[in-house]
Order: structure tokens, then C-alpha cells, then sequence
């Protein structure tokens, strides 16, 4: 039979594959008359009619019944034809009679596997006419249906196909200078691949090159994006700022300006909106994955990817809520297990930066995690106590910043997780004895002299917080300076500043921060709670209830916000210095360390 | 089932340094990544393994870093199809141009429509797709049941196999192995089909009191 012109079939389906194999057949042999007219139907892309999409959902379907003489180098326009399809430009009578083929090239053969599993992840995302079209959701859920159910009919037919996929989705993850909406979007069926039916098989290779994505656009938002301008002004009271009523801010230009300047600064830039979005984007699907019981698992897999990539990277800025707002979702089971491997680091590691690492880690999520019921931080903070005790007892020498550094770190991070904790600790008799019993002082006090070393406005704040408290008698700071690092301080922690990493200082993307903000406890909750005398227990419990941080007590004490501006107490600089990572006035090193920014939602959210 | 054999390799597996406290973790993991693929040393695809290590001791090997060797002794179960084999899947898939297979869980078989003898019909019968064989109305090939095919050719990358149900041994397992007689003579005309179907009928009765009790098949769930 000669070929039939394309444009006269009027076969059935049935018989059309058969003519459509013959012209497979021929062509190998160069009779390529048919064939290619088949092409040019497969090619057809703009303005289809009714008819034209007629004619290419039959020739699709033709060629499913004719993919066992399909052959990847005698058929290669074809083939070609066929996968530079893309699912967004066709309505679904075409997507599905191409997905069947699909599933059918990519089952006839193992050669085409790669090949259909490549365009299918490829059509993860759409191409970028269909963003500034604006088309509606139902086209989105319209393709991405389609495709996962053909990614898993494909590997219901070829068992080994996944371990392909894996790799192709790995290898076709979009670079951090892509927009953000095509990178939102491929890791939308990242997530959902990883919840999926392959879920057992792809899903933990998802979940770790989403964290790698999360830490290397973090890397990309430099220090200095988040550094305020030089002002007279101390930095710290921003965070105390959060309590003021909305009319206070307004009032204060000054405050105001540098908040909007700052906010404009930071999140002018791109990698910031990107992070901002995956990290809303892998909170949802956390939560997700909590309400169906899969948490656990999942958490598993981000500590690993954790321990590999997040600790381990130089001061990792925002990726690391990902953890807390994963612990905030099941505090039993993860927010334990994290606290645990944080410990297990810093006791029994090897690597000394990490160590460091972990326990400022450990430190800055004991003291912020509202959700861990204190006798959990009890446990945490007694582990490194011992180890620190166990390492004093061994070591007699004198100060040594540089060697000890590890034990420094842990000294100031004990200091820091009592700042926010010891309260809340000394109203319940049973750590109340078991803080005593750990003899805090004994390490303070050791010829070692880790008062000297650590971080002044830390070690000031304990001393002031222990001789309130009656919990330790230990000397005053002997120097009182008003720096914030001492000579001492910058040594152990290095040039990599190590000695003042806060990894979970309040988060300054936007989106983020209103899953965060539920569970985080604002230094203004501690300052407020003894700031007045005599504050019962409940006063305590209750400051750490407050939703937002607010919780400026009625009138008792009359201070307010308003008033520690002209508050001339001598506490008050150091005092404010606990609220986030202090900021380096000696430019020693030139460059500046972190300081907060309000969110611009926070007095909507107050 | 033809195609899988059993054998014993000496091995040598090389590990890094910082594995020497979790050797025996190590060598497992190692041994693990042969896994389903195609080996050319071996002459299969490794399914499985079993070592025993015999001594303690490990040849550090000089170089960048020194790794060190461990010498162990490894029963490997491997899978090597070669043509005209004859092997047995589930079937997964049906369409009126072939049949999908997957074979030992792992490997994909299909078997293209010239490679179906024309005794298999395709149809549709409520809503499902089914072979059924002209001859032997019994003979049904659907999805779930076992499949008996004939191996054509082996992908030894993606480890897909080509098969064929030309042969008359070949078909739905279960059926075939009721019923031997009735494909054991079943090549060429009709007159001797017609003689075979007096034979089989003075013979099935015998065959009632010899036959082995075969187990039955449970059918396999679909995945």
C-alpha cells in the first residue's frame, strides 16, 4: 500500500498503526514519505484548530500502536518530535493521548526510558510564555496530575524507573539565578514526589537537594544585606521594639526610617523572596506530612541532611528554621531527637568548628524553642554541663582561648540557654535542685577562666541573673567595659566568629516569620518577666504564654517601653545586649554582625 | 526459573580509612551497590549476596590515601537472561498491541505484537483487557496472572527484557502447567490437532490419578 496522504486518513485507529509501522519500517530502509509527514503533524504547535488537534491526538495514538518498531537512531526526528512537546500548549485530549505514548515508548524499550522520564520532569515546570500569560490554577493542576500519574504508571510497568528519576530530578533542579516562580514550582513536584506513591524511593533524595537548594541561596544572601547602618542608636532595642502599640513607631522617625530602609535593602534582592517562598513552601509541606504521621521519617532525613550541610556550612542564616519549625510541629518525638543529635555533636564529635557549631546550634534553639517543656532543656543543659565539667577537671591550666575553644563555646552557651531559661527553670523545685547540683560555678569559676573569655554581654547577664536569683555566687565581670567582645572573646571564636553565632535569632523573612512567631520565645518575654520585683510564678509562665511577645506587665512596675529609653539604669545596656547577636563596634574584623530587623508584617501581627 | 544461578567470588572490596571502626557496615554497603545492575565480571545482575569474611586483617594499599583491601569470599545469586530461555513475570499491563511483565519484581518485560502467536486474541471483556487463545478457551492471559515467555533479548542497562510467545510452551503459566499434554503436541495442522484431542481425552482420565497435586497460585497482588 502506498502512503496515504495525511490529510485524507480515514482509517480507524486500529488500522492507522499499522500503517504507521510500515511507514517506520520504510523509512529505515529511506522511504521516508509518510514518516515525515507524520513528523510535521507531531510538529504542529500554534493556532491548532479542532481538526488539527483531531488529527494529532490520532497520529499520537497511531504511533502508541507502533512503538515496538520505533528505533533510537533510525527514528530520531520523531523521537525528537515527540518529546519537545511540551503538556502546557496542548488541551488534555492531546496531553493524554501523548502521555499514553509515553508510557508506551518508555515501556517497549529501555532505551527510551531516560528519554520519557527526561521530558516528563521537564514538564515539571511550564515554559516561561505561561507566567506572563497568567493563566489560571486549573491549567497547572491540569498538567501536574497528569504528569505524576504517568511517572508512576511508568514505574509501575519499569520497577527499576525510579532509580532513573531520582537522578534526573536531581540533576534538572533549577539553578539559584533562575526566577523564582519556576524554582517554587519544580520544587512543588519535588515535595510531591515526595509524598507521593515513590515517596519510599525518591523521597529522601528530594528532601536533601531541597535543603542543599535552602543552604545555597542562603550562602548567596551575603552578611552584609542584613547589616543595619551605622547609628547612634543601639541596635538591640529593635527586638524590644516588637511590644511598642503602633502609634509608638510612628512616632519615632528615626526607628521608623532605618526599619524601612533596612527592609527595602534586604528584600530588594532576589535570594531572599526565593528563600522566603521555599522555606513557606517546605513548612507547608512539613505540616503536611505531620497530619498524615510521616513526620518522623521525613525529620530523620532532614537531621542527616542537617548534620551534612547545614551545621557545616559558614554560619547558616535562615535554612536552619526548616529544623525548628519541623520541631515546633512534634516536640516529643523531633524537637527531642534534634536536641539529642545536637548534644551528640558537641560531646562525642571530632571536628572542633562543628562542635562549636552544634553547640551554639544547641544553645540558640534551647533557649528560643517555646515549645520544649523545660525539664527537656534541664536534661540538654546538663549533658554539656558534664562535659564541660569532665574537661576542667582534666585541664588545670590557665586561660587559653585558642585551645579550648570548644570549652569556652560550651561554657557560653550554658550562660546563654540560663539567660532566657533560668527562671522558668527555678520555678520548678526539681530543676531548681538539679541546676544547683550541676554546680555551674565550679566550671565559671575554674582557673580556665571562661568569664573572661566568653562573650561579655552574656556573661554579664548570667552574673546579674544568678545573683538575683540566689543560684551561684560567682565574682562580677572583673573589666566593665562597655564592649561587646573582649580581647578574649575574639580569639575563641576565631576569625569565623564563632563565638557569636546565634543560628536562631529572629528570622528576618517575612513569610517565614509568621510560622515561626507562634513559637519562639522574644527576649522581651524573659526581660519582662522579671522585670519587675518579686514576680510569682505564674508571672513567669504567663510572659512565656504571650502570643507575639507582648507581654508588658499591667502597670505594676510602670516601666514600659517608652521608659527604658531614658532609663539611665545600669543594667539596661547589657540587659538589651541579650536580645539578639550582638554587633561588633570594635570593626576589628570589618565586618558587622547581624542585628534584627522587624518584619514589615510584625505590627500587623501584633 | 532459567536465567538465575548461584556463585561463589573471591573478592577484594577497598575501603577508606575512616571506615575502619564499622568495617563490616562498610563492606555491606559496598556490596550493596552491586545491586541490580549488570555486572560483566560476574556475568549477571546481582540479586544478592552473602560474604564471609575470614580474618581480621586488611592489606592497607598505598596511594592518595590509603585505603586498605579486605579479602572475602562471597556467594552471589545472579541473573543472566539469555535468549531462548524461557521465564516467567506477572503481568502488569495489557494493551491490544503487547503485554507488560515484570519479572522477579525487578525487571520489565514486554512482548510486541508480532511476537504474540496469532492463537492469542485480544480482547475486552468487562472493562478488562485479556489474551485469550482461540484454540483453548481456558487459555487466558490477564493481568495479575503469571506469563511464560521466551526471552528474545536482554537490556543489560536498564535490565529490560524482549520476550516472545511464538513458542507453544510459552503462555499463562497456571494454564500450562495443567494442562502439558495439550501444548507439548500442539505444533502444526489441524488433523493432528484433531488426533491429539482423541488422545488427550482417552488420557486425561489416567493423568487424574498420576498428576501431582500442583499448588495453587495464589495471584499476586497488583503493585
Amino acid at each position: 500500500m502506498g502512503a496515504p496522504d495525511m490529510d485524507e486518513l480515514s482509517f480507524t485507529d486500529s488500522q492507522l498503526h499499522f500503517y504507521v509501522k510500515d511507514a517506520l519500517k520504510a523509512a529505515i530502509q529511506g522511504d521516508c514519505d509518510f514518516y515525515n509527514q507524520l513528523v510535521a503533524v507531531i510538529h504542529r504547535k500554534e493556532r491548532l484548530s479542532a481538526a488539527d488537534v483531531a488529527l494529532l491526538v490520532t497520529c499520537l495514538k497511531a504511533v502508541t500502536g507502533a512503538v515496538s518498531c520505533i528505533h533510537i537512531s533510525h527514528h530520531k526526528s520523531l523521537l525528537a518530535a515527540i518529546l519537545r512537546m511540551s503538556l502546557w500548549d496542548y488541551g488534555t485530549n492531546v496531553m493524554d493521548a501523548l502521555l499514553e505514548l509515553l508510557v508506551a515508548l518508555a515501556s517497549s524499550n529501555g532505551e527510551h526510558v531516560n528519554l520519557c522520564l527526561e521530558m516528563l520532569v521537564s514538564n515539571f515546570v511550564p515554559p516561561s510564555a505561561y507566567f506572563e500569560k497568567h493563566r489560571g490554577p486549573s491549567k497547572k493542576s491540569e498538567v501536574l496530575d497528569r504528569v505524576h500519574s504517568t511517572l508512576i504508571d511508568i514505574a509501575n510497568l519499569v520497577p527499576l524507573s525510579p532509580l532513573i528519576l531520582e537522578k534526573i530530578v536531581r540533576d534538572k533542579m533549577p539553578h539559584v539565578y533562575v526566577k523564582e516562580q519556576p524554582i517554587v514550582m519544580y520544587v512543588e513536584n519535588m515535595l510531591r514526589l515526595e509524598s507521593g506513591a515513590m515517596g519510599e524511593l525518591v523521597g529522601s533524595m528530594a528532601l536533601i537537594v531541597l535543603m542543599d537548594k535552602l543552604v545555597e541561596l542562603d550562602v548567596e544572601i551575603a552578611w552584609k544585606d542584613i547589616l543595619e547602618d551605622d547609628f547612634q542608636k543601639d541596635v538591640f532595642d529593635f527586638e524590644l521594639e516588637d511590644l511598642a502599640e503602633p502609634a509608638d513607631n510612628f512616632n519615632q522617625e528615626n526607628k521608623e526610617f532605618t526599619r524601612e530602609a533596612s527592609m527595602q535593602r534586604f528584600c530588594s534582592g532576589n535570594h531572599p523572596e526565593k528563600l522566603d517562598s521555599l522555606m513557606v513552601l517546605t513548612f507547608e509541606h512539613l505540616k503536611c506530612c505531620f497530619e498524615t504521621g510521616r513526620l518522623v521519617q521525613v525529620f530523620e532525613i532532614l537531621l542527616q541532611s542537617f548534620r551534612i550541610t547545614v551545621l557545616t556550612a559558614y554560619k547558616s542564616k535562615f535554612a536552619q528554621f526548616v529544623m525548628f519549625y519541623a520541631c515546633s510541629l512534634d516536640p516529643e518525638n523531633c524537637g527531642k531527637l534534634f536536641a539529642d543529635a545536637l548534644v551528640d555533636i558537641f560531646v562525642n564529635g571530632v571536628h572542633p568548628e562543628w562542635r562549636m557549631s552544634a553547640v551554639a546550634y544547641l544553645a540558640s534553639y534551647l533557649a528560643r524553642a517555646k515549645f520544649l517543656p523545660v525539664p527537656l532543656i534541664a536534661i540538654m543543659l546538663e549533658r554539656v554541663v558534664d562535659w564541660c565539667s569532665k574537661y576542667c577537671k582534666n585541664w588545670g591550666s590557665d586561660i587559653n582561648p585558642k585551645a579550648q575553644k570548644v570549652f569556652y563555646a560550651g561554657c557560653q552557651a550554658t550562660m546563654y540557654v540560663l539567660c532566657f531559661r533560668m527562671k522558668q527553670m527555678l520555678a520548678i523545685p526539681r530543676l531548681k535542685s538539679q541546676l544547683q547540683l550541676m554546680q555551674i560555678d565550679a566550671i565559671l569559676g575554674h582557673p580556665l577562666k571562661p568569664l573572661q573569655v566568653c562573650l561579655p554581654s552574656i556573661v554579664d547577664e548570667f552574673l546579674r541573673q544568678a545573683k538575683e536569683n540566689r543560684v551561684c555566687f560567682l565574682p562580677e565581670r572583673l573589666a566593665d567595659q562597655d564592649f561587646l567582645e573582649s580581647k578574649h572573646s575574639t580569639v575563641f571564636g576565631g576569625t569565623e566568629k564563632l563565638g557569636m553565632f546565634f543560628p536562631f535569632d529572629p528570622i528576618l523573612l517575612p513569610n517565614c516569620d509568621r510560622y515561626i512567631r507562634p513559637n519562639y520565645v522574644y527576649w522581651s518575654m524573659v526581660r519582662s518577666s522579671y522585670d519587675e520585683e518579686g514576680t510569682s510564678d505564674e508571672d513567669v509562665a504567663d510572659a512565656y504564654d504571650c502570643e507575639d511577645g507582648m507581654s508588658i506587665p499591667d502597670d505594676r512596675s510602670g516601666k514600659g517601653c517608652d521608659e527604658e529609653d531614658c532609663d539611665a539604669d545600669e543594667f539596661s545596656p547589657s540587659f538589651e545586649k541579650m536580645s539578639i547577636t550582638p554587633r561588633d563596634s570594635s570593626h576589628r574584623f570589618g565586618g558587622r554582625m547581624p542585628s534584627r530587623i522587624r518584619p514589615s508584617m510584625s505590627p500587623e501581627s501584633l | 526459573m532459567a536465567g538465575l544461578e548461584e556463585c561463589e567470588a573471591n573478592l577484594v572490596v577497598f575501603l577508606h580509612p575512616s571506615k575502619a571502626n564499622c568495617a563490616s557496615d562498610a563492606i555491606l554497603s559496598e556490596l550493596s551497590s552491586l545491586l541490580f545492575t549488570y555486572n560483566e565480571t560476574f556475568g549477571g545482575v546481582v540479586l544478592a549476596y552473602d560474604p564471609s569474611i575470614r580474618s581480621n586483617l586488611a592489606k592497607i594499599v598505598p596511594g592518595t590515601f590509603p585505603c586498605f583491601g579486605v579479602q572475602l569470599k562471597a556467594k552471589l545469586l545472579l541473573f543472566n537472561p539469555k535468549p531462548d530461555m524461557v521465564l516467567e513475570g506477572e503481568v502488569v499491563k495489557l494493551t491490544p498491541n503487547s503485554i507488560h511483565a515484570v519479572v522477579l519484581g525487578f525487571s520489565s518485560a514486554v512482548i510486541a505484537d508480532d511476537d504474540i502467536r496469532d492463537e492469542f486474541k485480544h480482547k475486552v471483556k468487562g472493562g478488562e483487557e485479556v489474551y485469550v487463545s482461540r484454540t483453548h478457551r481456558k487459555h487466558k492471559i490477564k493481568v495479575g496472572a503469571i506469563l511464560r515467555f521466551t526471552v528474545k533479548s536482554f537490556d543489560e542497562e536498564i535490565l529490560h527484557i524482549s520476550g516472545s510467545l511464538l513458542a507453544p510452551h510459552t503462555g499463562g503459566a497456571r494454564w500450562l502447567d495443567k494442562n502439558t499434554d495439550e501444548w507439548s503436541r500442539a505444533d502444526s495442522t489441524a488433523t493432528k490437532r484433531n488426533t491429539d484431542k482423541l488422545l488427550i481425552n482417552g488420557d486425561t482420565s489416567m493423568k487424574n490419578d498420576e498428576q501431582i497435586e500442583k499448588p495453587k497460585k495464589r495471584r499476586r497482588q497488583q503493585s
